[in-house]
Parts: structure tokens; C-alpha cells; sequence
């Protein structure tokens, strides 16, 4: 499984992000006519599904992320998505929601914009929430957060062209998303500008500065720990690692499957 | 009116309450957060296990179930 080396990724790359139960393999699924499996329980998803779909002779490359409430890495899951969407930096990154109970999805959301700008929001489920009387108004919500918003019933194929036609749309660049950036409040935002630049300096690997800015200061990272991150990841480039171990710091008698 | 603030764990089963506030600290604050666990969030105590610990409770449409340790780190005023 060397296929998390970040050279060896065949672009372009679309990746697939959310939090449990929204959908993210039924979205999959009906992309690339797979049958990947489906099931509710945690841990689903923990091997990378990856898949490939043609939208108008382009050939998308797409990868199932193990589904997440947050990218603190607090599991391997959690390691896992958040490793690779700063470490692979895909192409597009489609973001799939719970129409049914939005709010608590919009966490992941804003997570994720904060390290890409490259962003879709599916707000996925909407037959369901429709029954449950809930109404999304995705031009209001894509106007909010500065990002496309598709909203799609998977299940039924409901949406699926309008996500295609908009993951084509923002990798060709047609479309650009400006993903709202949340004010931190004066002080923060101060000590963010002075640590942008110099992160900037010491990681020129393109990993998002003011992500690292404000993991750094509230002190969930390390720049030791980043840079571990980066070595770890530089050292099996090209080598013939298992898995995503060397992405995430698992102990070793963890079991991967 | 000032309503009294309780524990979560102390929230009888069937009954909502309000999160006012967490107690806990760093990450688990923040585990806390990303889980829903926000201020002004209605949380009802759904079920226990038979041992009394830990606990299920409903929040933003997903069910979560906690110890009773972590769950006196939250203040909820009951509804």
C-alpha cells in the first residue's frame, strides 16, 4: 500500500471527507460505480477506498477519507484524514454533510477549510431531511462559508451530475472557492501574522502556515511534531512502507486493517 | 431567574438539559466541542447501561455515550 507516497498520488485527486453516517461511501459508490462497502459502525473506513470516475474525459482519481467529527487527530481516523489532506493536498476536496443534522457537520467543515481552499460542501441525505420537514437553502449556506455548496440524495442518484460538473468546475479552476477564513479576535490574529511568515520559511512544503499558526498556538502541535510528521513522510517517499503507519503516530501494537 | 446548574451525570434519564459550560481542560475540552458538546446545545439523557455507567445521551441528533467522569466535567441547567 505504498499508494499514500504523496508523488506516487495520480492526479487529479478528489478527496472525500465527513463526518460518520453521512454518506461519504454511498457518494463514492455512485461516483465510480464500485461497491466499496457500506455499514454504520466506526472504523469503516479505515483502509483508503480509492476509485476513479470520468466527468467529461477527465479521469478523477477519488479517495474515500475515514469519516471524522474533527481533524485533531485524537484517533487513528482522525490521523489518517487529517495526514492526508495536508500531506497529498488533493485536487479537490469534497466535503459530504448531513443534511439532517447540519450544525454538528459544519465543524468538520471549517476545519478543512482552514488547511485547503479547495473545497466542495455536499450537503448529502436531503430526502431524508426533507421527510424531517428540514429545508437546506445551499445558495444561502455556499454564500455564508465562500464555497460551492451541491446538495445531493446519493441513495437515489439525486445531485450526482451537478457534483461532477462542480468537482470539474473548481479543479479546472473555473470556479474558485475563498473559503471564509473565522477571525480569531485581535490578539490571536496578531500572533498568527507574526508566526505565518516564519512558518512559511521553515515549511516550504506547502502545508497550510496558518493551519500550522493555529494548531501551534493552541497547542495541539509542536513544530517538533510537524517536523517529525515531514521526516517520517520524506523517509519512506519511494520506500516500501506498509500502510499509512509512518503517516500516523499509532503504536506499533495497534492493529491495522 | 437563575436556574441551578448541575452536573450531566446527574441528569436523570428522559430528561434535557442545556450545556452551560465545560470543566475539562486541552484536548478533551476540544474532543468535547467537535463532538457538539457547545453552550446553549439541548442534551437529553437517553439511556443507561445496566451498570449505571456509562451513559447515552442525545445531542444534535446523534446519540453519544459517556462515563459518568467525563460527563460530571459538563454543566448542564435542566430544562
Amino acid at each position: 500500500m505504498d499508494f499514500l507516497l504523496e508523488d506516487s498520488f495520480p492526479r487529479p485527486l478528489v478527496a472525500l471527507a465527513g463526518n460518520p453516517n453521512t454518506g461519504k461511501s454511498t457518494i463514492f459508490n455512485a461516483l465510480t460505480g464500485m461497491k466499496q462497502h457500506t455499514g454504520n459502525w466506526p472504523g469503516k473506513t479505515v483502509s483508503l477506498a480509492r476509485g476513479t470516475f470520468y466527468h467529461k474525459n477527465v479521469r478523477f482519481n477519488i479517495v474515500d477519507l475515514p469519516g471524522t467529527y474533527s481533524l485533531l487527530a485524537n484517533s487513528l481516523e482522525e490521523q489518517v484524514a487529517r495526514n492526508f489532506i495536508l500531506f497529498n493536498r488533493p485536487d479537490v476536496m469534497l466535503v459530504v454533510t448531513d443534511a439532517t443534522c447540519l450544525e454538528r457537520n459544519l465543524n468538520l467543515v471549517l476545519q478543512i477549510m482552514e488547511i485547503t481552499d479547495r473545497i466542495i460542501v455536499c450537503v448529502n441525505l436531503i430526502d431524508e431531511a426533507t421527510k424531517k420537514g428540514i429545508y437546506v437553502d445551499s445558495d444561502v449556506l455556499s454564500e455564508e462559508l465562500g464555497v460551492p455548496v451541491v446538495a445531493t440524495a446519493a441513495r437515489r442518484g439525486i445531485g450526482l451530475y451537478e457534483l461532477k460538473e462542480m468537482i470539474l468546475k473548481v479543479y479546472s479552476g473555473e470556479i474558485k472557492p475563498s473559503p471564509r477564513k473565522v477571525n480569531y479576535g485581535e490578539e490571536l490574529e496578531k500572533a498568527i501574522g507574526e508566526l505565518v511568515p516564519r512558518l512559511e520559511k521553515t515549511f516550504s512544503d506547502g502545508i497550510n502556515p496558518r493551519w500550522l499558526a493555529l494548531n501551534i498556538i493552541s497547542g495541539d502541535y509542536s513544530i517538533e511534531d510537524i517536523k517529525k510528521l515531514i521526516k517520517v513522510r520524506d523517509k519512506n517517499r519511494g520506500g516500501n512502507a506498509y500502510g499509512y503507519s509512518y503517516f500516523s503516530t499509532v503504536p506499533r501494537n495497534r492493529e491495522l486493517r | 431567574m437563575e436556574k441551578h446548574v448541575i452536573t450531566l451525570d446527574k441528569l436523570p434519564i428522559g430528561k434535557t438539559g442545556r450545556v452551560a459550560a465545560l470543566l475539562s481542560k486541552g484536548l478533551f475540552r476540544r474532543r468535547l466541542l467537535d463532538l457538539g458538546f457547545v453552550p446553549g446545545t439541548p442534551i437529553t439523557a437517553y439511556f443507561t447501561s445496566f451498570t449505571g455507567d456509562p451513559t447515552a445521551y442525545r445531542i444534535r441528533g446523534t446519540v453519544i455515550a459517556l462515563r459518568k467522569e467525563d460527563a460530571s466535567k459538563i454543566l448542564v441547567i435542566p430544562e
